[in-house]
């Protein structure tokens, strides 16, 4: 039997990290709240990236609730989106040149999402990681988690239920 | 601009990140608060349709439910968001203000309860609608 042998290690890295800075760097908003994106394999991490701007009380500081709320949605559909992918990514089925070029696929759609705030968040990086509950081909089940400083310490959580994309026509039409 | 309103908006203007989405008073008062946030290329979700970004819709929501408990009249000073669920009807339309309406429908001591649409400028179709539970200011 003749096996494939295993790609080199730098060309495996390039096209995940590639195929996630297309999807994350496509959209404005992402941008506009410094979030970021860490990989392990295929796990991601969200990092939102601390400016004075995202502060919603100056008293004690804290960040806005509405930040928070961003911050869980945008780390749930790019995970959810990223999980959908990697098999394509992996298979070659995407091509990571169309995902540079600007070709990207649709994004999940919110459909609700419901945030618990748990402890004020302090004025620096914040983490999040999103486990899908359930992906379907219609719809999807996706629970967050958001932390500062330690790992067990949440300062908010949040469940949402997104439309997943449907290829070659717009979903939700 | 009304003395209320004048004093409403600076109120807003000093929490930065309200600043930096541009959020406008509308109204303030009784318990029910409008806000409305200006269409900006930075809040794009969507770089295909220009369709703004949910986090941004949500934002303007929740700064307007706080705003709401804020200005009820048991309420005693600022006011924190337990829990907000948010339902996205149908995307917004790109180059259009969001307006947000939260009405503060029940409060005790402890706890306030908000409820709250956003529309674009077809106000008969809602973008979003929100509850919410939120903390009371003790001041």
């Amino acid at each position: 039997m003749v096996r494939k042998a295993p790609e080199a290690v730098q060309v495996v890295k390039q096209r995940r990290d590639a195929a996630l800075a297309a999807l994350v760097q496509g959209v404005p908003y992402i941008r506009f709240l410094n979030i970021t994106f860490d990989r392990r394999g295929d796990e991601l991490t969200g990092v939102l990236n601390y400016q004075d701007q995202i502060i919603g009380n100056p008293i004690l500081p804290a960040i806005h609730g509405g930040v928070t709320a961003a911050f869980l949605e945008v780390t749930a559909i790019i995970t959810l989106s990223w999980s959908q992918m990697w098999p394509e990514i992996e298979s070659g089925a995407i091509d990571v040149a169309d995902l540079t070029a600007g070709r990207l696929p649709k994004l999940p759609k919110t459909i609700d999402i419901t945030v618990d705030y748990l402890r004020s968040g302090l004025p620096r990086d914040a983490y999040a990681r999103a486990v899908v509950n359930r992906a379907g081909r219609r719809y999807a089940s996706v629970r967050v988690e958001a932390w500062q400083d330690n790992r067990s310490r949440l300062f908010a959580q949040a469940t949402g239920h997104f439309l997943m994309p449907q290829k070659g026509q717009s979903p939700g039409e | 601009m009304t003395d209320n309103q004048n004093q409403a908006q600076k109120f807003i203007d000093a929490l930065p990140h309200a600043r930096a989405l541009g959020l406008k008073v509308i109204s303030l008062g009784g318990g029910e608060a409008v806000l409305a946030m200006p269409y900006n290329e930075m809040l794009v979700g969507d770089p295909k349709t220009g369709v703004i970004h949910g986090g941004a819709v949500s934002t303007v929501i929740d700064t307007c439910c706080g705003a709401a408990v804020m200005s009820h009249d048991v309420s005693g000073g600022p006011s924190a968001t337990l829990d907000l669920r948010i339902d996205y009807m149908r995307a917004a339309k790109p180059g259009q203000t969001i307006t947000a309406h939260a009405t503060c429908y029940h409060i005790t001591r402890t706890v306030a309860f908000v409820r709250a649409t956003a529309t674009d400028d077809e106000t008969g179709r809602p973008v979003a609608t929100a509850s919410g539970a939120f903390t009371v200011g003790t001041g």
